[in-house]
């Protein structure tokens, strides 16, 4: 089937079939393999994306799914070169080892802080629950995210 | 923002990696994210019974489906169809008989994935079962089924005994003795990055494999001998590993990728191992069953351990015979015990295969010793720090194996620095301060990590780096960064040595057509080993390029006035600046390159006169050693284990990045925590229980405390700037841990792990005499 969606702010037009998964679609039709899979049941989080806004798994979507939306991956997730304060936090804050869950922790932080204007450690703790690591201990994933918040107050504030 | 690429690389400095913006952008490429035009795709149909003999196979239906390309089987293989690292005993495709149920019997290659799932259904096997073995008392018995007929040691795939003193006699001379059985879990990689990757069989014959591997030099070695091809027509490449911790340290896709390749050249090849699968077929840490005694004299002095160890190999060496003898070098612990007995036994069965898992035999063992410990020192009325510092080695003395500790010994450092933490000085009253319903307990664990191969294999690491005619310095990786961060720290110490900024620095990943033989990722040595190597040819290149540089200029006086600059060299008596390019122009190609070998120091002495148990690995020479605290909160109406704080010391040398040795020592408790506390890969009868994350619980940001983490930093006179391995260190710590901590909680101690709500509940329950329940 055809499908038109807004895929990290440009236009896109697909004829694909309507099941395919949406994690195929963009890692295989479209290239953009930052989405990662780590599980294809919905256990990891790994492939999540945003739609309209909103974090997903898109190992669980399928394409007809995506019809009208807007959807961002990690490559979208800021214009050109920047980094997106998200990203630039886990690069400093030593949040990223073997970096395979890396994409999907830090769009989920990204709905995270969006939904949650000044969450506190054990609110973090919750937020990234359904994202799995296995090799930093989560730390300093809360750390990065705790201080993005931080200075986004502190920007807010000046 | 700080980054990498605004100043120059220094050593001791935390300094975020130079992997990181590539993985935090999606742009960072691993091998799962590679495809290739006209990509084909593999699969496997696995064995899925535990033991038994194929009489026959259907595999017309699927050879005839549409878009299927190839249907391989064992008579495909032209090589021995045989892998492994010490004894080839695994197949590429099973031939003589199933041996668990991951075993890989048909390949498929077709054209797209729905084919290539129908074509895996229309396979039919006929099997005629075999009674199985599945677990480890049964295997050991006379008469017992036999993993391997062939073997002549029946289903003992390595045994070893390793004695100091009287042995076990001296127990007799002991005041106190304290005996227990202790049963812990197999543990699940569960790294996010499953095991895969691409093959390609080009026109020249060159078979190019991109692969999430530990050994890409062993992988080229192991395919070409188990399919019967030239060692140089095969060219591994090794991107970052999305995770791997021991379960890519050997054979996963190699030699089944390869195969597929052959019998479809010209087109990529592609195979990626569902979750499911990587559960089914991928290694294990081996479920071990370890009987101690433990005797001291009544001042607390240790006298005599006696040590049984157990440890359930499934059908095929992998790495069971090395993660048994690592286990039993390590089983008496950080301490001085003058008279021991280590005995241990590494057992084929049906079960999934056991393999090296961070720590490497060595949790097991310290689960059971740390928590004799506190059984001893209860028995004498002593804290179970005072034990600890009693008896824990310093350098110089010998260890329980009889080997004396030449190198830095820093566990005396580790538990001075932990007791002088608030949570330790403050425990009672914590303790105290519990809640209705809820127990709080504090534990105590001292651990310790040998590093490297041991005294036979050669523990070697081959640097390459290469000045470009860009003034660019070219890091040739020789052993792969599975996210443990050690090509970031390669550029650090190469920058340090150059004065060097990050954009005048790259790294190229491990690939066995240009980089130099230097060894798996594995044994916590990557940076100890390859990064002497790295330091001698920074060095060589750097001098080179100095000498060099003088001739360009007039009255220079000579290689001692010169400074290296990013991008360029600087004349210090003129402040001439003469960019890098320009000095690597007038170089020749071949002296562009510098290229350096290390080879790590090993044992002088031989604590056993067994040449299977020195190739196995004993003894090492250089340990890491930690002290890990542990406050745990139990809920005694439900027996959940909270672990409320945490905090480890470490000795591991010298740091070059502390922020990476943070992140190694946090990833390592966070696994120990799982394995203390969740994580089961059950099995029964050799299937598998819990085949995937939604029954395998591995923890999540929910369930990790913050955790303290502090490092004294004793040099290790022969490491890169005086560091040791800090890689599995950590992972040693949290289960002991926490099971003296939920003792201490409880006032009953627990003998089998995970430490479970249901085990805990019940404990306290047999405790207040309420029977054995159901």
């Amino acid at each position: 089937m055809k499908i038109s969606f807004l895929l990290n702010n440009r236009e896109i037009e697909l004829d694909v079939p309507s099941d395919r998964r949406v994690v195929d679609l963009l890692r295989e039709d479209l290239a953009l393999t930052g989405t990662k899979e780590g599980c294809g049941a919905g256990e990891c989080g790994a492939c999540t994306i945003l739609v309209n806004g909103k974090s997903r798994l898109s190992c669980l979507m399928l394409a007809a799914q995506l019809e009208g939306c807007s959807v961002t991956t990690i490559e979208g997730l800021s214009p050109g070169d920047a980094l997106h304060p998200v990203q630039e936090a886990f690069i400093e804050h030593g949040a990223v080892q073997c970096g395979f869950c890396t994409p999907g922790m830090v769009i989920a932080a990204v709905d995270l802080l969006r939904r949650t204007p000044d969450p506190d450690r054990p609110a973090i703790r919750r937020g990234l629950s359904g994202n799995l690591c296995r090799c930093t201990g989560y730390q300093k994933i809360i750390d990065a995210v705790e201080d993005t918040s931080r200075r986004r107050g502190k920007g807010k504030a000046s | 923002m700080k980054n990498a690429k605004n100043g120059i690389l220094e050593i001791g400095k935390a300094t975020p990696r130079a992997d990181a913006r590539g993985k935090v952008t999606g742009a960072e490429k691993y091998a799962a994210d590679y495809y290739g035009d006209q990509l084909l795709w593999a699969g496997v149909k696995r064995a899925g019974i535990p033991h038994a003999r194929i009489k026959g196979m259907e595999l017309e239906g699927a050879r005839n489906h549409p878009g299927v390309l190839a249907v391989l089987t064992c008579r495909d293989v032209r090589g021995s169809n045989r892998q492994g690292v010490i004894r080839q005993d695994q197949p590429v495709l099973v031939d003589d008989k199933v041996r668990h149920c991951g075993d890989a019997v048909a390949l498929v290659v077709a054209e797209d994935r729905p084919a290539l799932a129908k074509a895996l259904d229309l396979i039919a096997v006929e099997y005629e079962p075999l009674p199985g073995v599945f677990d480890m008392e049964t295997a050991l018995k006379p008469g017992a089924v036999l993993v391997h007929e062939d073997n002549a040691e029946g289903n003992v795939l390595l045994k070893g005994e390793l004695k100091t003193g009287r042995g076990e006699a001296a127990l007799t001379e002991c005041d106190v003795e304290v005996t227990a059985f202790f049963e812990v879990p197999r543990q699940e990689h569960a790294y996010l990055e499953t095991e895969g990757g691409v093959a390609l069989l080009r026109e020249d014959g060159t078979l190019e494999i991109v692969v999430s591997t530990q050994t890409p030099f062993r992988d080229r070695a192991e395919v070409a001998k188990a399919l019967g091809l030239d060692l140089e027509k095969i060219r591994i490449l090794a991107p970052y590993c999305g995770g791997a911790f021991g379960g890519k340290d050997g054979i996963t896709v190699q030699t089944l990728l390869g195969l597929a390749a052959l019998h479809c050249p010209g087109r990529p090849i592609k195979m990626q191992w569902r979750r499911e699968e990587s559960f089914l077929a991928g290694v294990k840490r081996h479920h071990g069953r370890l009987h101690y005694r433990l005797g001291a004299k009544a001042d607390g002095t240790l006298h005599a351990l006696d040590a049984e160890i157990y440890y359930d190999t499934g059908p095929y060496d992998h790495l069971g015979g090395a993660v048994l003898a690592l286990g039993l070098e390590h089983a008496g612990g950080p301490y001085r015990i003058p008279h021991t007995r280590l005995r241990g036994w590494s057992v084929y069965t049906n079960n999934p295969l056991g393999g090296a898992f961070r720590g490497f035999g060595v949790p097991q063992v310290a689960a059971a010793m740390e928590q004799m410990m506190d059984m001893a020192a209860a028995r004498l009325g002593v804290s179970p720090l005072e034990m600890r510092l009693k008896n824990a080695v310093r350098r110089g003395d010998k260890n329980p194996v009889g080997v004396t500790l030449t190198s830095s010994t820093g566990v005396h450092e580790c538990l001075a620095l932990l007791a002088g933490q608030e949570l330790w000085q403050e425990r009672e009253t914590w303790k105290a301060a519990a809640r209705s319903f809820r127990l709080r307990g504090v534990g105590l664990a001292c651990v310790m990590h040998g590093m490297g191969y041991g005294p036979l294999v050669p523990d070697c690491g081959n640097a390459k780096i290469e000045i470009t005619e860009q003034g660019v310095f070219r890091i040739f990786s020789g052993v792969v960064d599975m996210g443990q961060g050690n090509a970031a720290t390669y550029l650090q110490i190469a920058g340090s040595i150059l004065n060097q900024d990050g954009d005048h620095l790259e790294l190229v990943q491990p690939d066995t057509g240009k980089a130099l033989p230097s060894g798996s990722a594995s044994a916590s040595r990557t940076t100890y080993t390859f990064g002497n190597a790295l330091i001698g040819a920074a060095l060589a290149l750097k001098e080179r390029i100095v000498r060099r540089a003088a001739a360009l200029v007039e009255n220079s006086g000579g290689g001692e006035d010169f400074t290296m600059a990013p991008g360029a060299l600087v004349h210090r008596p003129t402040g001439q600046l003469i960019p890098l390019p320009q000095v690597a122009r007038i170089l020749d190609e071949a002296e562009r390159i510098s290229v350096f070998t290390f080879q790590a120091p090993v044992a002088a002495e031989r604590p056993t006169a067994d040449q299977n148990l020195q190739l196995h690995g004993i003894p090492h020479r250089i340990f890491s050693y930690g002290a890990h605290l542990a406050c745990v909160e139990i809920d005694e109406l439900t027996g959940k284990v909270e672990v409320k704080h945490y905090c480890a010391v470490s000795d591991c040398g010298s740091i070059i990045n502390p922020q990476i040795v943070e992140q190694q020592i946090q990833g390592g408790i966070a696994q120990g925590l799982g394995y203390a506390l969740s994580e089961d890969f059950i099995v029964e009868n050799g299937r598998m229980a819990t085949p995937d994350l939604s029954a395998y619980i591995i923890p999540t940001a929910m369930d990790i405390p913050d955790l303290g983490t502090f490092a004294v930093e004793l040099p290790e006179e022969t490491g890169p700037f005086g560091l040791k391995g800090a890689g599995e260190i950590s992972m040693d710590g949290p289960l002991p841990a926490l099971a003296n901590a939920v003792a201490d909680a409880c006032g009953v101690r627990l003998f089998r792990y995970p430490l479970t709500a249901e085990r805990v509940l019940q404990a306290l329950a047999e405790k207040r005499g309420e029977g054995t329940g159901p």
